[in-house]
């Protein structure tokens, strides 16, 4: 499957990434041909093939609702970019 | 002196030789003499390994040290730290300082090991050739014109030019195994859930497993025995017992049974490559095993599958990273979706960028049953594949990748090309199952691995033989020539 470079445009903001134009031609090249070798899979019958999640089949374990650790918070928050009295600091969301 | 193992090193410090302090000093000064040749270590961590050092100095002279006490080890910069930089060889990380560290680092810690830095890798271990890092590209010590592999490469390139005993690696694809056959290297992939995923930056969660990189098996089995176990904080983590890995490396191999996939030897194979694995399974078929021809049908669509999950995870993973809580952070964002975006495209590496944005596909609205899902389908196939081939045989073997290592800058160019080089090792990180790779031969002066692929928890048989293979072959006490230029063009393997 060919994508187009609006598709790119598109896929790029839905992550949340800045892709310039100058980039996008070949990042549309490159996953358009990642994407010719992942078409390989509709080659091959899977149907009443359970999807498989996790490779012992597992579900996720889930522990007991109690404290088990310290407030890591001051050590957490240190690494933050900008912080100030305890708040992550962002760019202006609401006018 | 880091030409010696883990056991050796062990006797060693035990018997007074040297201390661990001594040793720790050399290696450090070993590393920033030496490492500018290879590019493997990102960081050194000095005063901590000295600390660690004197602390297990002390467990020596007081008679309590466990076998890895004052053994200098070196982790792929994806293993939190505390208190020293992590990386995962990207710029959004660059300035990391975790405040914990990974259960993983806790245990080698615990055992008295001592930590002396961090090594190169891909970016968030996202490729096959350590071409991706933010760092710059790691070189093969065997010869500086080739990649080491990847993503663990720069722990393979440490081990192998002899800067450290041992390193940790993770394999979500093969990262372990791959780079441990570029690098003449014992590499072993645990079964998924037997080591701690905890403080280790997650990729493709349903596939990351950590394992040791070493010079032997009984290495690898000694550091696997620190390594693994059950961790609560871990919610994928197995609850089973681990065994001693190095209980059964002395066991015969007289009557095991040896798969060899015929899709594992199909035209995509470097006939030379082919030749040492065969030489080296006539070897193990000499020790007394029985060499079966099995098939594992849907191997070639372990990559297109592979290749849509692990992005997947990925892009679900690596949008933690936004530049609000901790790493990077763009200059004067204009608004919130500036700073999320600018923060990103800055931050990551093209191949991360590119990983993403497939994954962020594969999982959109319309396309998630015709990719995801389908390859969760197939991903089925291929440990319904493993399940029967192992209800036959006891071990499946086979070569780890088509090729020696390639030349640097020979595959950056197209990334399916890179893709294409996983194909031996893509399906046991699909299935689940332990894998490794012992050190078989050499093509050109470079090094080929032999790749061992068992049943779930099955990694002290591999191991097992492995070290038996290793009792009558001495490719794994090969040390690579020291200014990096390969001395033979001769195909040693197949002699």
């Amino acid at each position: 499957m060919a994508l187009e470079n609006a598709d790119i445009e598109n896929i790029a903001l839905l992550a949340r990434l800045q892709v310039s134009s100058s980039e996008t031609n070949d990042y549309a090249n490159s996953i358009s041909s990642i994407l010719c070798l992942i078409d390989q899979m509709q080659q091959v019958s899977t149907d009443g093939v359970e999807p498989l999640s996790n490779p012992h089949d597992a579900t996720q374990r889930l522990r007991k609702d109690e404290i088990t650790c310290d407030n890591q918070r001051e050590a957490f928050m240190a690494l933050a970019p900008a912080a100030e009295d305890g708040l992550y600091l962002v760019p202006k969301v609401l006018d | 002196m880091t030409n010696k193992t883990l056991v050796q090193i062990s006797k060693d410090l035990t018997a007074g030789k040297y201390s661990s302090r001594e040793l720790t000093q050399d290696i450090i000064a070993d590393i920033k003499a030496r490492d500018s040749i290879y590019n493997s270590f990102i960081s050194v961590s000095e005063e901590l390994a000295l600390k660690q050092a004197d602390a297990a100095d002390a467990r020596i002279n007081a008679g309590s040290a466990e076998l890895l006490t004052g053994i200098p080890f070196a982790h792929k910069d994806l293993f939190c730290t505390q208190g020293h930089a992590t990386t995962a060889a990207s710029k959004m990380l660059a300035n990391f300082v975790p405040p914990y560290e990974s259960t993983v680092g806790q245990r080698l810690l615990s055992a008295g090991a001592v930590c002396v830095g961090k090594t190169n890798m891909d970016e968030f271990a996202m490729g096959s050739s350590n071409e991706n890092s933010y760092f710059g590209a790691v070189k093969n010590p065997w010869d500086l014109t080739a990649v080491p592999g990847g993503s663990s490469g720069g722990s393979a390139a440490a081990v192998a030019a002899g800067l450290v005993p041992a390193a940790t690696g993770t394999d979500t694809g093969g990262s372990i195994r791959q780079p441990a056959s570029f690098c003449n290297l014992t590499g072993i992939k645990p079964t998924y859930g037997r080591v701690s995923r905890f403080g280790i930056i997650a990729y493709a969660s349903s596939l990351d497993q950590a394992g040791p990189m070493c010079k032997t098996a009984a290495d690898a089995a000694l550091m696997l025995n620190a390594m693994a176990g059950f961790d609560p904080q871990d919610s994928t983590s197995v609850q089973q017992e681990t065994p001693d890995f190095t209980a059964d490396l002395n066991r015969p191999l007289q009557g095991l049974k040896v798969g060899l996939p015929k899709e594992f030897f199909g035209p995509g194979l470097n006939p030379q490559v082919a030749q040492c694995i065969m030489t080296a399974v006539q070897q193990i078929e000499a020790l007394g095993a029985q060499i079966i021809d099995i098939s594992l049908p849907n191997l070639e669509l372990s990559i297109p599958a592979y290749y849509v999950i692990a992005p997947s995870e990925a892009s679900s993973n690596l949008s933690r990273f936004d530049g609000v809580r901790f790493g990077y952070r763009c200059d004067q964002p204009n608004d919130l979706m500036d700073l999320y975006c600018r923060t990103r495209a800055e931050g990551f590496g093209t191949e991360v960028k590119r990983r993403i944005m497939v994954g962020t596909y594969a999982l959109s609205e319309g396309y998630y049953d015709a990719y995801y899902v389908k390859a969760q389908r197939i991903r089925r196939l291929i440990k319904d594949d493993f399940t029967r081939a192992l209800s036959q045989v006891d071990v499946i073997m086979g070569p780890v990748a088509p090729t020696p290592a390639f030349d640097l800058g020979s595959n950056t160019k197209d990334p399916v090309a890179m893709y294409l080089e996983d194909i031996y090792t893509l399906s046991a990180n699909m299935a689940g199952i332990p894998a490794m790779s012992t050190p078989a031969g050499f093509v050109n002066g470079r090094p080929v691995g032999l790749h061992i692929m068992g049943n779930y928890f099955a990694e002290a048989k591999l191991l097992n033989i492995a070290h038996q293979y290793q009792q009558v072959t001495d490719w794994h006490l090969q040390t690579p020539p020291s200014n990096g230029i390969p001395v033979s063009n001769q195909t040693k393997g197949a002699e």
